[in-house]
């Protein structure tokens, strides 16, 4: 039932380039979205899509397939791309972005009937209590598909995170692999200043997680942590991935500024044009 | 006790039943019927009677602690999944410390949840101000998708928690109280959701009640019969969707309406009904409910009596607006 998986990280990496330049093209189109967050998590997102999930393009609704639950709802522009580029619909429709009308909300909305999405979410610290959810009922059913939930590091501020935490660990939810997206930035600038979420790792090992941490641009280190984490038994796994906001367009790499900024029409070109360039 | 009779309807209390045990059992009847039932328990199960389904199923129970905010998207989670979660813990905190989560995670995903929410309304007595819910259907009822649910006593909120888990697609929230009230619809009165239900006929004017107040509304217009005064009572047990008919057809025939919850005054029953009244045929209303302020701690009679939640103040109302 699952599609056809791409093994070995070499072939990743054309993948995320292009679903990187869905990103740019449809956050310019829409005039705006969150550039830095969706090109910081593409590579994480090309890796699970491509390569972790259990999952299809063509029976979006299979019982049996993984879940990916995204929190961070900001960066639906890289879920859209992802999605798309996987197949569940044309890439032509990413044009739609944020436009009224499309399936394509400024926040993930099911309502609107986009085929793949799992979850409308968007207000932060919501995603790893519907992950939690998810976990249970697996295995309330006996059935062996796994949750995947992504998280910004700035989300780790909402208290209800630390809620579902404490949950996941309670019911000993192997079958759950949360990902923090630890870019180290947040709207008003630096997490450490906002509001420092360290001592991070530890924090979630209090807690009751398997911890790993993983360079969230190396495909071989995010496939090997993730199979690691998700060859735990009895705790939930939580992976720790360093990311660059605005990874592959060097001249806005790790700028706070580019967290909610779109990328403007006429600087299209020359960021498709880095991704290609890219070291 | 007392019996009101019309249209061969027979509402009489033979003993008094809080409505929490109502839920209690409906809860267990459902998951009896349904394995898909899952209960969820926010430390409080014994105290909303969640405590019954439990030891039912023991499997299908599962515990989050005091973490209302995570149970709500663990609802939602579990939903989405195919299963139909029930988490129910006091009103105060599975509508209002959680609405950030009924909103996104629930509502706007419009997934099956049911969310019970007990220890509603000022009777709740000593515990005082911070566990009376006196506003959770304002809250509720101003989410898109959500079904509220308020039944009048204990066989109602029975029938109230089977039809929400059987006959619903959507979330729908359950206000219920803690005391043992009259429990006077008996279990072969349909509940059917999201209509009003005709508690007694009358031209004079129409008392539109909710939750526990449907009594006192009862107990009201029989009383104002022996004035010659004929009051019609309605029962609006689902707060939304409204019924729209019943309450136009009632301001149009009896031409004015009093209104009775254990709600604050804005944002619950008497504001849904001024309303639609407003829009589609505007006659007197006076709204009888907590007027915009907190409860404080008393015996539950003490308290519905100083705060005006009794028949004797329907029928003061009632009698100023037909002056």
């Amino acid at each position: 039932m699952t599609m056809k998986k791409f093994t070995h990280p070499s072939a990743l990496k054309p993948v995320a380039r292009n679903i990187r330049e869905s990103v740019i093209r449809s956050i310019a189109n829409a005039g705006s979205g969150h550039t830095g967050g969706s090109l910081g998590l593409a590579d994480v997102f090309t890796a699970l899509y491509f390569s972790i999930m259990e999952h299809n393009s063509k029976a979006p609704h299979w019982p049996d397939r993984d879940r990916l639950v995204l929190s961070i709802g900001h960066v639906a522009p890289l879920l859209y791309a992802t999605l798309a580029e996987s197949g569940y619909f044309p890439k032509k429709e990413l044009m739609t972005l944020r436009r009224l009308g499309s399936r394509l909300q400024g926040h993930p909305g099911r309502d609107h009937g986009l085929p793949g999405l799992e979850l409308s979410a968007g207000s932060l610290g919501h995603g790893l209590s519907v992950a939690v959810g998810m976990a249970i009922s697996a295995k309330h059913k006996k059935q062996q598909w796994r949750v995947f939930s992504i998280h910004g590091d700035g989300e780790l501020q909402e208290g209800s995170v630390w809620e579902a935490a404490m949950s996941a660990a309670h019911h000993k939810l192997d079958n759950l692999v949360a990902l923090v997206d630890r870019n180290n930035v947040q709207i008003d600038g630096k997490t450490d200043d906002v509001m420092d979420i360290e001592p991070l790792a530890e924090k979630w090992k209090a807690f009751g997680w398997k911890v790993f941490q993983c360079d969230g641009h190396d495909f071989e280190d995010i496939l090997t942590t993730y199979d690691k984490a998700i060859a735990v038994k009895n705790k939930p796994s939580v992976i720790i991935a360093r990311t660059h906001m605005g990874k592959g367009v060097a001249e806005i790499e790790n700028d706070y500024r580019w967290h909610g900024k779109p990328v403007a029409k006429d600087q299209v070109e020359k960021f498709i044009n880095a991704l290609d360039h890219e070291k | 006790m007392l019996l009101i009779m019309k249209n061969n309807k027979r509402f009489l209390n033979e003993a008094d039943k809080p409505t929490r045990l109502g839920f209690g059992e409906g809860l267990r009847e459902a998951g009896g019927v349904n394995e898909s039932v899952i209960a969820l328990g926010a430390d409080i199960t014994g105290s909303v009677n969640v405590n019954l389904f439990k030891k039912a199923f023991p499997n299908r129970f599962y515990s989050l602690g005091i973490a209302e905010q995570n149970a709500a998207g663990v609802s939602a989670g579990m939903a989405l999944s195919g299963l139909i979660p029930v988490f129910t813990t006091y009103a105060v905190f599975s509508a209002m410390r959680t609405t950030d989560q009924l909103r996104i995670s629930i509502c706007y995903n419009n997934v099956h949840a049911v969310i019970g929410g007990a220890h509603a309304g000022i009777s709740v007595g000593p515990d005082g101000a911070t566990h009376q819910a006196l506003e959770d259907i304002a809250v509720t009822r101003a989410l898109p998708n959500m079904t509220v649910f308020s039944p009048c006593d204990a066989d109602q909120t029975h029938l109230a928690i089977l039809a929400a888990i059987n006959k619903m697609n959507g979330p729908v929230y359950i206000r219920f109280g803690r005391e043992k009230v009259p429990n006077f619809t008996g279990m072969d009165y349909p509940f059917h959701p999201g209509k009003g239900q005709l508690m007694k006929e009358g031209n004079d004017l129409t008392i539109i009640a909710t939750g526990h107040m449907v009594w006192h509304a009862l107990q009201a217009a029989y009383q104002m019969e022996e004035k010659n005064i004929n009051a019609r009572v309605i029962n609006i047990h689902t707060i939304k969707p409204i019924d729209n008919e019943i309450i136009i057809r009632a301001a149009k025939e009896t031409g004015k309406i009093v209104t009775a919850e254990e709600h604050q005054i804005y944002g619950g029953l008497g504001s849904a009904i001024t309303e639609i009244l407003s829009e589609h045929y505007p006659v007197p209303v006076k709204i009888i409910g907590m007027p915009d302020s907190f409860g404080e701690s008393g015996k539950p009679e003490e308290l519905m009596d100083k705060y005006g939640l009794t028949s004797h103040n329907i029928i003061k109302q009632s009698l100023k607006l037909l002056k």
